[in-house]
């Protein structure tokens, strides 16, 4: 690759241009329009007027944008709740668990994905797959909730 | 004393205009432990840039006495003793999650500064003072659980007095829970405070100038609080007298929004093993000047000039030293990651020399400015502006979704010879769909 030649000093301009002003370009975001149709030259649709806007998978699935993180379920104790091994799933640290969320727990220093269920005071973490056992709390011992599952993304391709 | 006077007391320590400065505890320690609960509890540092020395400790390992920037190969046989975990820094999470961190706090305020990447002031006017602690609890459990990452908030009239409230936060002298407000405390508390704490800690205030006041009497935060700023001002200079008036509620130095383009963009690194042949030193000049120009085309900004730098490794008292740089001037400024690199490489084969063991190389973007403030001058060819100006925002964009360095210019090579040695890094949690943290 041959490099551009660039002087080491700069032409000194006596006379300052004018100051203009470039438009922004670029833009990385893709959004997907709620509905589109080709533009006949000269004759607007009379569809325009309806678009409401664009859906955007970002928005759905991510409410919380810095409270959310992916993690990758590995294993098949939640296959009954829908997570098949090698899932993508979105959590949502900023919520607080309630009693039959899909939670990321933190057990004996690793992180797990199990249902959680409150009831009287005792509180289980629970396999969505009969092959596991459920995690009982003991007295005293706390709960450490990681983050709340809100969605898994699957992909067929 | 009345209550009236309590009141005017708390006013002239700096409750007029109260801001707060929320600073991360052990950032990159607590960046590593959001993802690995292993290291909860047990003594963790993290290591600069090729592993030299110590970035970031726990709190464990603080209270073993080890030493900040302490250079690793000194330590390695103490910390194998205490089992002291030690990382290569991860920036790639780092960054992250400061951003995501810095978001978060932009919600809980109308004005915000970014002091580093895990500190930042944030403008408290206008809020009822005495629900200020409750404000400072709500923005750190926010923090936490959005997170997972512990602050310590300090909050006073002044940036100085804002820091110093922070540090008292963290080290339990004052407030609750990791939230300190100068403004609960009355003139004869703050003053007992004070006294307790060394000058040094004060913002601004390094060990050289702290040696100097001590040999003048000034040894506590009170003593300079108190001091006669004419005189300071003579013996030291405006900064400090500054600062004893920010000791003393008058707000001095100005909250900087986080709007203000960065002045200068700097990417640089030290070589995993030293390097002689030019070719690897164009390869990391390369490298390190596209790095740069997509941080310049993400601030939205040109660069005046390119300044490269080499050196060789200053430790390795044996070896010959050399070290030298260059400023190339550009004609128009540009944000064009190829004008760029090719400055750089002009830059670099100037100042080359062979026969020496080069450990560090750098790429520095100067005189920068708004691209929408650009002047148009003669050379300028609109159809070659757009064309570049495309063809950037296409590589960026497919280095954003491959992951960065998927397209390069062919001058910053592939092998990376000189790459930074980091033995023990975390996976890129949330930056890479390779790396996701993986849960049974």
């Amino acid at each position: 690759m041959t490099l551009p030649f660039y002087p080491s000093i700069i032409m000194k301009l006596t006379i300052q241009p004018p100051t203009i002003m470039l438009p922004e370009m670029g833009n990385s975001s893709i959004r997907m329009p709620l509905f589109s149709h080709k533009v006949a030259a000269g004759f607007p649709s009379p569809a325009d007027d309806y678009i409401e806007g664009w859906l955007n998978l970002n928005e759905y699935l991510v409410p919380h944008q810095e409270a959310t993180f992916f993690v990758r379920a590995k294993g098949n104790s939640m296959v009954g709740a829908g997570i098949f091994d090698g899932n993508l799933l979105v959590v949502d640290k900023s919520l607080i668990p309630s009693s039959g969320n899909i939670v990321i727990a933190v057990i004996d220093s690793e992180l797990t994905v199990k249902r959680l269920l409150k009831d009287n005071g005792k509180i289980v973490l629970k396999a969505e797959n009969a092959r596991f056992k459920d995690i009982e709390l003991k007295e005293g011992q706390e709960l450490k909730v990681w983050g709340v599952v809100t969605a898994t993304v699957r992909k067929f391709i | 004393m009345g209550s009236g006077d309590r009141h005017s007391e708390k006013v002239y320590l700096g409750a007029i205009m109260p801001l707060a400065l929320v600073d991360c505890n052990n950032f990159y320690v607590s960046c590593e432990r959001v993802f690995n609960p292993k290291l909860e509890g047990v003594p963790v540092v993290v290591l600069s840039n090729n592993d030299g020395c110590v970035v970031s400790r726990s709190s464990e390992v603080k209270a073993l006495g080890l030493k900040m920037a302490e250079p690793w190969f000194k330590i390695e046989k103490l910390a194998k003793q205490h089992g002291i975990i030690a990382l290569s820094s991860n920036y790639a999470l780092y960054g992250d999650l400061s951003a995501r961190v810095m978001s978060i706090l932009s919600k809980f305020t109308t004005r915000q500064e970014i002091y580093s990447i895990d500190e930042c002031f944030l403008d408290l006017d206008g809020f009822d003072s005495q629900s200020l602690m409750d404000y400072g609890q709500t923005i750190r459990k926010t923090i936490n659980r959005n997170v997972g990452i512990p602050v310590c908030v300090g909050i006073a009239g002044t940036k100085t007095l804002a820091k110093l409230a922070n540090y008292c936060a963290k080290k339990q002298l004052a407030g609750e829970h990791s939230v300190c407000d100068f403004g609960q405390l009355d003139k004869m508390q703050i003053s007992e405070l004070f006294s307790g704490i060394r000058a040094v800690e004060v913002w601004g205030v390094g060990p050289r100038i702290s040696q100097k006041l001590l040999a003048m009497g000034i040894k506590t935060v009170e003593d300079l609080r108190t001091a006669n700023p004419d005189k300071i001002r003579n013996q030291f200079s405006i900064v400090l007298e500054r600062t004893i008036r920010e000791l003393n509620g008058i707000p001095c130095i100005e909250l900087e929004d986080a709007e203000t383009a960065r002045q200068q963009i700097m990417v640089s690194r030290s070589f995993g093993s030293s390097v002689t042949a030019l070719e690897d030193l164009i390869e990391s000049v390369a490298y390190f000047a596209t790095r740069a120009a997509e941080n310049l085309r993400q601030d939205g900004s040109v660069a005046a000039s390119v300044c490269v730098y080499v050196r060789t490794n200053p430790f390795k008292e044996t070896e010959q030293q050399y070290q030298q740089s260059k400023v190339v001037p550009l004609i128009q400024p540009t944000d064009d990651t190829m004008k760029l690199v090719g400055a750089a490489l002009q830059g670099l084969k100037a100042i080359y020399r062979s026969g020496f063991y080069y450990k560090k190389s750098g790429v520095l973007l100067l005189g920068l400015q708004a691209k929408k403030t650009l002047q148009a001058t003669l050379f300028d060819d609109p159809a070659k502006l757009a064309k570049s100006a495309r063809l950037m925002s296409a590589m960026d964009a497919i280095n954003q979704k491959m992951g960065a360095g998927s397209l390069t210019l062919a001058a910053s090579g592939i092998q990376h010879r000189w790459a930074m040695r980091r033995e023990n890094k975390s996976p890129n949690y949330t930056t890479n769909w390779d790396e996701l943290p993986v849960v049974k």
